[in-house]
Order: structure tokens, then C-alpha cells, then sequence
């Protein structure tokens, strides 16, 4: 069983909601980030989205684009990103998906890409400029090699909900508002309607990201969905503190999960 | 892979959930005004009353006696108002924009030249207009940005990677993304998700449809060639497309190669691109081996991309059309030559295709002919040149 589902059967038996970090790989190094991975998962994280730096990245805010940068000025390849998930998968068993742009995996050739996923022990991928109506551009390479090809729902898809939701695996990450990664002080949608229209076609648990990075918005949106992801926060601090970002980090994150088993 | 607004293998719609009901709502709504008499009735007039339209097919005798192959025919583009062919996909998706109830406008430029088309049609039609330039740009092409200033609209400098177009076409991505409801990205290339690369051809192929009637009408005939210049794509997509079917008629696309093809100051994708994904298309780009987007380079800020359209990409997978790669120092040298020869000054996009045609042209019977799509005019390329020359012109 993947180990993105089996870390939900568990929290679901704990009466848990799922708390899920991202943080940009190779910033500002390998070692720091496996460091950055291992307290992420003491302090609290459930899952560990590793972020695949990309020149152009479309998706994301001036936080992740920064990070992106600084990792791919410090030779940070994806090559690199397998070998530092190999070291860390013999300290851990935490899920981790990268979150990635497609042409990363479609340049690195898409069945090598996920066979050294299923070696190396990646559980999922994230790629947000790849849209459902496009996502046979990896489903079957990535499902033969047991790998989960997580989808986003917008507060744009509407209709398109049922038809993401039905198919999603994993669990279906819930983009909170429209425009790209960060924070952000308040939110635009209605989520009522948005979060009961996933609830009711959504086949796996689900959870919210883009723009959550305090303890009240953690509070705020937790109750709507299984888990909730935090990202550009985290990676703020990373760029601030550099090297010495694990223990800020752990705090931070600490503070997220008490609040999330209030 | 879908069959979505697919060339081939390349195309496709790669592009954030976010943004994927938009999409579809572009798609639909050009669908539905494509076949519609009373939407192309409108944009005919706008066509012929405001952009000026047929633009001129003029016989360039001196060239042509010069060179002393081909006859040389010129497709005046740059007589169109705001002096570039980017105002008929401009006056297009401002149309169609309108016609969906879009209030804003936004867009990228490079040359600056796609970027003045959109403030204008903006005005035209009482809409708000954000242009997303690259800092670097703005600095080649302040004119432009003056120009787009004084149309009422915001230029907004992007400094990230770059500064150039691939960075303005991102944080316009970004923009759409965020202002989705009412925002209209009027994006000025071939090239992007479907529908874009299809209705920038459809609104651009105006130029084949008119040049292949023109010079019917004074050679009898076919061209034996038609040459235009290649970045994304989109003066060369309207150039070649009602050519396609034609298999007598050469289709030369003349790329950037600023520096050299052997060196890294380029943007010759055709040349040295590798198949990728990226700003919501398959098609050639220039990438390294772990897929991140090569630097480009070029003198010209409207060829300076690392990718093409997903069109251009099949003709050239297809063997259909021939691309050419044209560095600085011989665009420079056609720019010169044209201004001297035939007193029209080319923008330094098109010198690019005069360029090649200089080539092609001598190796070609006298009997034959050829039409080099004059995409636009190059007053805003006067300072560039002279700089390139070494000729200080600031004050």
C-alpha cells in the first residue's frame, strides 16, 4: 500500500487531520533540506512535499520562485533530489511527493522518472501544469510503478470537480483561492459550496493549500477538509534562515500541529 | 496525451487547474464567434477602417534587380496602424473579449510591438490594459513603453530570470491566474494552450489570404517562396497558412541567432531546440537536459524566446516549412540594406527574414517569385542598430 493512504488510514483511526508541508529541495542545500525533512516530521508533519525546482515556475509566488532560484544557482538537479530522498528513506518512512512542473519529468524521460520514484521511495507527484483533460501524459507510467498522481481542484473547476474528484488518488489538494503560491492575509472564496461539492464526489480525503501559513488559517480552514498544506511560510523561513532553518522551522510547525489537534 | 488542439504531437492545453475553466471558456466562445457572420462581419470593418487594411503587397524592384534571382514581392505589415501585423490578433481577442464580457486586457510584449497593439485596441474599445514587459526590454524599447503609456495603459516591469519575453509571458500567466473573472489575456504569439496557437493563426492567416490574391492578380501565378521571421511565431503562421496547401510554395521561417548558433547567445530553438513542455504547450524549446529553459539571446526583443508555437513545430517535424537561423550582425546588415535599397526601414524582427531571403533570393530563377512578410516597421529599432553600430544617439 502507498504510503500517502496508509498515513491517512492511520490519522483517520487517531480522529486526525493530516498536516502537510512543503519545502523547496536544495535550498539552500541537500543537506539542509534533509535535515529540513527530518524535523519537518518531528515536529508534527504528515506528509512532505519536496519541491522540484524549475526555472519558469508559472504556478508559484515570489517566495517559491526565490527558492526555486536560489536551489538551481546551487546546481540542484533532479538527479541530486533522488539521491538525498535515497539517504533519507533509511532515517525515514514519511510520504513524499514532489511538486513539479511536467516538462521536469517529461525531459528526464517519463518511465525513468518514475521507475527512480518507486526506487527511491516517492509516494507521489504534484505537477501543476498538468491539467486533468492532459494527465495521460504520465497516469499509466506513474500507476504501473505505484506512484500517486495527485490532482488539484480550483475554486474555478465548478463542474470539473466530479470528474477530478472521482479519479483522485492520494488525496486531492484543494487550491484555495485563485493566483499562485503564497501567503496570503484573507481569502476570497466561498468555500461552503466548493468543499461540499468535493466532499461529495471526492473518492480519498482531501486538503486545502495556497495561501495557508498562520495558526489561525490553519484553524480557520481545517475543519472544511482532511488535512491542510503550508508552504510558502515554511519556505520564507528556509530563505531567511538558511542553514540554521531546521529549528526555526520545527518550532513553526509545531506551533500548525497543535493547533490542527485542538 | 488528449487529441486537444493538437499539431501533430505538439500542442495540447498544459496549463494550472486555476485557469482551466477559462480555457475552456475561450475555447467555447471562439468556437461559437469563429463561425459566426455577424463577428467577422465586425472584425472585417475593424480590419479595413481602423488597422488599414489590405496592407499593400509592393514589388521591391531594386531588391530584386540587386539580388538578381527571384522577383522580390514585400508584404507590408508594417503599414498597418501601430506599424506591425499584431494588430489583427489584437483587434481579434479584443473583439472576442468584449463579446465575453472581459473588462481588463493583459499582455505580454517584447519589442513592445504586440504590447502598443493591445493598449490600442484597449482604447478602442473603453477596456483597462496591463502590459507585462521585461525590465531589459523596457530599457531596448522605451519608446514603446511611452507609447503604450500614452494609449492608458500600465506597463509593469518584470525583473524576474531573464527580464525578457518568456519572463513577461510568466507573470502574465500569473496575473490570469489571479484576476481569472474578468480578465481577458490577450497573448500576441502562436503559441500558449489551445485555443491560442489556432486563433492567433486564424486572426494572423489575414496576410497569406490577402498576399496569395495580390500576387495572383500580378504574377498569374503562385510565389515560389514565402519567407517571414520566426520567435513564437505568429507574422510567420499568418504568412505560411494559406500556403500550406500549396506544395510548390517554399515556407522559410528565419530565426534568431544573435551571437551564433555555436555559441550560447541565441534563440534559434528550430536550430537547437529539444521537445518540452512548457508555458501550456508541447513544442520545441531550448532547454538544458534536466528541462530548465535556456537563457536566450537576440538583438531583437521580438524573437528573443526560448520556445515556438506548437504549429511551427509540426511543420518542421512534417518537413513542411524550412527554418533558417539569422544572426545580429546579418539582421543588422538587412536592416541597413533594405533602408538603403528600398527605402522602407524594417523592424529588426523582419530584417531577420529580408535577411534570409538575401540568400535565398540570388539561387532562385527570374522567372520565380518571392514574398518576405514585412511584419513591421523599425523606428522603434533606430537607437538598437545604432548602438549596435557603436553610434551614440542619447542626448
Amino acid at each position: 500500500m502507498n504510503k500517502i493512504d496508509q498515513k491517512f488510514e492511520a490519522l483517520k483511526a487517531q480522529g486526525k487531520k493530516a498536516l502537510i508541508t512543503f519545502i523547496t529541495a536544495g535550498d539552500p542545500d541537500y543537506d539542509t533540506t534533509e535535515q529540513l525533512v527530518l524535523e519537518l516530521e518531528r515536529a508534527g508533519a504528515d506528509i512532505i512535499e519536496l519541491g522540484v525546482p524549475f526555472s519558469d515556475p508559472v504556478a508559484e509566488g515570489p517566495v517559491i520562485q526565490e527558492a526555486s532560484l536560489r536551489a538551481l544557482e546551487h546546481g540542484t538537479t533532479l538527479v541530486g533530489i533522488f539521491e538525498m530522498v535515497k539517504r533519507l528513506r533509511q532515517n525515514t518512512q514519511v510520504p513524499i511527493a514532489l511538486m513539479m512542473y511536467i516538462n521536469t519529468i517529461f525531459r528526464f524521460g517519463t518511465e525513468r522518472f518514475f521507475k527512480l520514484c518507486e526506487e527511491h521511495g516517492i509516494d507521489g507527484v504534484i505537477v501543476p501544469d498538468l491539467p486533468y483533460e492532459e494527465r495521460d501524459e504520465i497516469a499509466d507510467i506513474a500507476k504501473a510503478h505505484g506512484v500517486h498522481q495527485i490532482q488539484l481542484v480550483a475554486p474555478t473547476s465548478h463542474e470539473r470537480i466530479q470528474a477530478i474528484a472521482k479519479e483522485s488518488q492520494g488525496f486531492l489538494y484543494c487550491v484555495s483561492s485563485t493566483g499562485v503560491t503564497g501567503m496570503r492575509e484573507q481569502f476570497a472564496t466561498d468555500f461552503q459550496p466548493f468543499f461540499d461539492a468535493i466532499q461529495t464526489y471526492c473518492s480519498t480525503p482531501y486538503a486545502v493549500g495556497f495561501g495557508i501559513g498562520t495558526p489561525e488559517q490553519v484553524r480557520e480552514m481545517k475543519g472544511y477538509c482532511d488535512g491542510v498544506i503550508v508552504g510558502s511560510a515554511i519556505v520564507d523561513l528556509v530563505g531567511r534562515e538558511k542553514q540554521n532553518a531546521p529549528k526555526a522551522v520545527g518550532e513553526f510547525v509545531r506551533t500548525l500541529r497543535t493547533v490542527l489537534d485542538e | 496525451m488528449s487529441n486537444i488542439g493538437r499539431f501533430g504531437e505538439f500542442g495540447g492545453q498544459y496549463v494550472p487547474e486555476t485557469v482551466m475553466s477559462a480555457v475552456h471558456e475561450l475555447e467555447h466562445a471562439y468556437e461559437h464567434y469563429r463561425k459566426d457572420p455577424e463577428f467577422q462581419k465586425e472584425l472585417a470593418a475593424l480590419y479595413a477602417e481602423f488597422a488599414g487594411r489590405p496592407s499593400r503587397l509592393y514589388f521591391a524592384e531594386h531588391m530584386t534587380n540587386d539580388l538578381g534571382g527571384a522577383k522580390i514581392y514585400l508584404k507590408r505589415e508594417d503599414l498597418n496602424h501601430t506599424g506591425s501585423h499584431k494588430i489583427n490578433n489584437a483587434l481579434g481577442q479584443a473583439l472576442l473579449a468584449k463579446k465575453m464580457g472581459k473588462r481588463r486586457l493583459i499582455a505580454e510584449t517584447g519589442a513592445g510591438q504586440h504590447g502598443v497593439a493591445t493598449a490600442t485596441v484597449a482604447a478602442l474599445f473603453g477596456m483597462e490594459c496591463e502590459v507585462y514587459m521585461g525590465a531589459e526590454d523596457m530599457e531596448r524599447q522605451s519608446l514603446n513603453v511611452y507609447r503604450m503609456n500614452l494609449l492608458g495603459a500600465k506597463v509593469t516591469a518584470v525583473h524576474s530570470g531573464t527580464s525578457t519575453l518568456k519572463d513577461a509571458i510568466n507573470e502574465a500567466f500569473r496575473d490570469w491566474v489571479t484576476n481569472i473573472a474578468d480578465t481577458h489575456y490577450l497573448i500576441g504569439s502562436a503559441v500558449g494552450p489551445h485555443p491560442y496557437p489556432t486563433m492567433v493563426r486564424d486572426f494572423q492567416k489575414i496576410i497569406s489570404e490577402e498576399a496569395k490574391q495580390q500576387i495572383l492578380k500580378i504574377e498569374g501565378k503562385l510565389p515560389d517562396c514565402v519567407v517571414a521571421c520566426v520567435g513564437g511565431g505568429s507574422n510567420a503562421i499568418g504568412m505560411f497558412t494559406d500556403f500550406i496547401g500549396d506544395e510548390s510554395v517554399r515556407l522559410v521561417g528565419a530565426e534568431a541567432a544573435g551571437r551564433g548558433v555555436n555559441t550560447t547567445d541565441h534563440a534559434a530553438t528550430m536550430a537547437k531546440g529539444t521537445p518540452g513542455i512548457f508555458h501550456g504547450m508541447k513544442s520545441l524549446f531550448l532547454q538544458n537536459e534536466e528541462g530548465q529553459i535556456d537563457p536566450v539571446y537576440s538583438i531583437s526583443a521580438g524573437l528573443d524566446y526560448p520556445g515556438v508555437g506548437p504549429e511551427h513545430s509540426h511543420l518542421k517535424w512534417q518537413k513542411r516549412a524550412d527554418y533558417v537561423p539569422v544572426t545580429d550582425e546579418q539582421a543588422v546588415q538587412a536592416f541597413e540594406y533594405l533602408s538603403r535599397v528600398e527605402g522602407i526601414i524594417p523592424a529588426i524582427e523582419s530584417a531577420h527574414a529580408v535577411a534570409a531571403a538575401r540568400e535565398i533570393a540570388p539561387n532562385m530563377g527570374k522567372d520565380q517569385s518571392m514574398i518576405i512578410c514585412l511584419s513591421g516597421r523599425g523606428d522603434k529599432d533606430v537607437y538598437q542598430v545604432a548602438r549596435y553600430r557603436g553610434i551614440d544617439l542619447s542626448e
